[in-house]
């Protein structure tokens, strides 16, 4: 688990209200070949994904709650998702800590299908009256595979963001003695 | 020991957290919508209007400009069905213009337009700050509000045809319920004199909505224009004037019309893309009438 500090919260808290207001103002303006992109489970799973399980559902609760308020939806139910997000990309990151290069698009579609997927399932149990008809699911799966597509620049960006201000990991330090020509501990033996 | 620790803080924490949102849901869906969370959402939605209304205008040219790329790609396709409309639109006109000066009824209907004060609906324009991404919310939020005359349930229009109406207003914002979210009814006619409510059509489809409670025996066209009715149904109050152009019907099925009595619309409108609108002020149209 990641030791949280002020100058972290802090990062923590521009990032939740900058993903807002590009999502609102702009993504959720933009339609992409008719499909509209979801950057919010993206950041959320990239902040799980650096400062752990608690951080990422911490953040996936307060972007569920920033954008339930300005849009006047539901309250909390933006956030119980994104909290699943959160919390999931964390415990992933303890258990296998992914490293791959393409590890952010398979993460970012998950994320992304766990957000809208989620969603409108909980639509479904609140009592929406409307047909599961093939626009929603064309909406929904190409919303997922434009958030797949921009996951990479999404995570690196948060990644840029927030790594100044995280805690040394030891993980972290090892990989970057091997990929900066440091030897191996089998190496040096 | 530590890592238990550690494992106890994480459940606790994801507890609390779950937690706070199974209550905060809880509690809005109990309440009513003069309920604090939901004024707590009126409150933020009035603080946070001005940041809004300076982002959205910063932003505006990267939405261009990705816009134009977007736009361009369709516009090919789009250019041969736009002359073929043209074509059609013409015609439509020059029949109406001819039945218009023809029909005494007509002139009957538009004086008793006039004499009900709709002219004098005092339109206010509004930019659009806020678009909803979710499907299942077709809502958009303005940057005009109480202050600038406007109300709940004013009618909101665009240069091509209805939008929607009003639903939330703060002193400099509004929010704006689109025809094509699950809640909005508009009860409306096609120039044949068919009766029916559009409501929405396909979620996640802006463009298909759908004319719903025609009257057995009744069958509309493919390319009828629907307009406003003006009348109050049973289930819907009307809060727009008549004769707003909503859209034309694309789709009629004939077991469709006979089993469910509805066919299918394409509004005019853009939902998509919408930039600037005027909302109706002035208007109170549906308190006359009402449906069969």
């Amino acid at each position: 688990m990641t030791t949280v500090n002020g100058q972290l919260v802090l990062r923590l808290v521009v990032l939740a209200f900058v993903t807002v207001l590009l999502q609102l103002m702009f993504f959720a303006q933009v339609p992409v070949f008719g499909a509209i992109a979801d950057v919010s489970p993206l950041v959320v799973m990239a902040v799980g994904l650096l400062c752990g399980s608690v951080a990422g559902a911490s953040m996936g609760f307060s972007i569920g709650l920033l954008i339930d308020t300005a849009l006047l939806q539901t309250m909390g139910l933006t956030s119980l998702v994104l909290i699943a997000v959160g919390y999931y990309a964390g415990r992933l990151r303890d258990l296998r800590d992914p490293q791959g290069t393409l590890a952010p698009i398979v993460l970012g579609a998950a994320a992304a299908a766990i957000a809208t997927i989620g969603y409108g399932t909980a639509q479904f149990l609140l009592g929406a009256e409307q047909p599961l008809s093939w626009a929603l699911i064309s909406a929904t799966l190409s919303t997922i595979v434009l958030d797949a597509l921009i996951a990479l620049p999404v995570v690196a960006l948060v990644r840029r963001w927030l790594t100044p201000v995280l805690p040394e990991d030891p993980r972290r330090r090892r990989r970057r003695a091997y990929t900066t020509g440091g030897l191996s501990p089998l190496q040096r033996a | 020991m530590h890592d238990r620790k550690v494992v106890r803080r994480r459940r606790a924490v994801l507890g609390l957290l779950v937690g706070c949102a199974l209550i905060l849901l809880t509690a809005y869906f109990g309440e009513g919508s003069g309920g604090g969370l939901h004024a707590i959402q009126r409150g933020a939605l009035a603080v946070f209007s001005p940041v809004q209304s300076v982002a959205s205008d910063a932003l505006k040219p990267f939405r261009d400009l990705f816009g134009w790329f977007d736009d361009s790609f369709d516009a090919k396709g789009e250019n041969e069905d736009l002359r073929k409309e043209v074509q059609g639109l013409r015609t439509d006109v020059a029949d109406a213009s001819e039945r218009l000066r023809l029909s005494a009824q007509l002139e009957a209907i538009d004086e008793l337009i006039s004499s009900r004060g709709l002219d004098d609906t005092k339109p206010v324009n509004a930019e659009v700050t806020i678009v909803s991404p979710v499907i299942w919310y077709s809502t958009v939020n303005i940057n005009r509000g109480s202050g600038d005359g406007i109300s709940v349930g004013d009618p909101v229009l665009n240069a091509d045809g209805l939008v929607g109406r009003v639903v939330t207003t703060v002193g400099n914002a509004s929010r704006v319920r689109l025809i094509t979210d699950a809640d909005s009814g508009v009860t409306a006619r096609t120039k044949d004199e068919v009766l029916g409510i559009v409501q929405t059509g396909t979620p996640g489809d802006p463009n298909d909505l759908l004319l719903q409670r025609i009257p057995r025996g009744d069958v509309p066209k493919v390319g009828d224009m629907v307009m406003t009715a003006g009348i109050e149904s049973r289930r819907f109050s009307s809060y727009f004037p008549p004769r707003i152009p909503i859209g034309e019907v694309s789709e009629v099925d004939l077991d469709e019309l006979d089993t469910s009595q509805q066919v299918h619309i394409k509004p005019y409108a853009d939902l998509r893309d919408l930039d600037v609108v005027t909302v109706l002020t002035g208007s109170d149209a549906g308190a006359a009438e009402t449906s069969p």
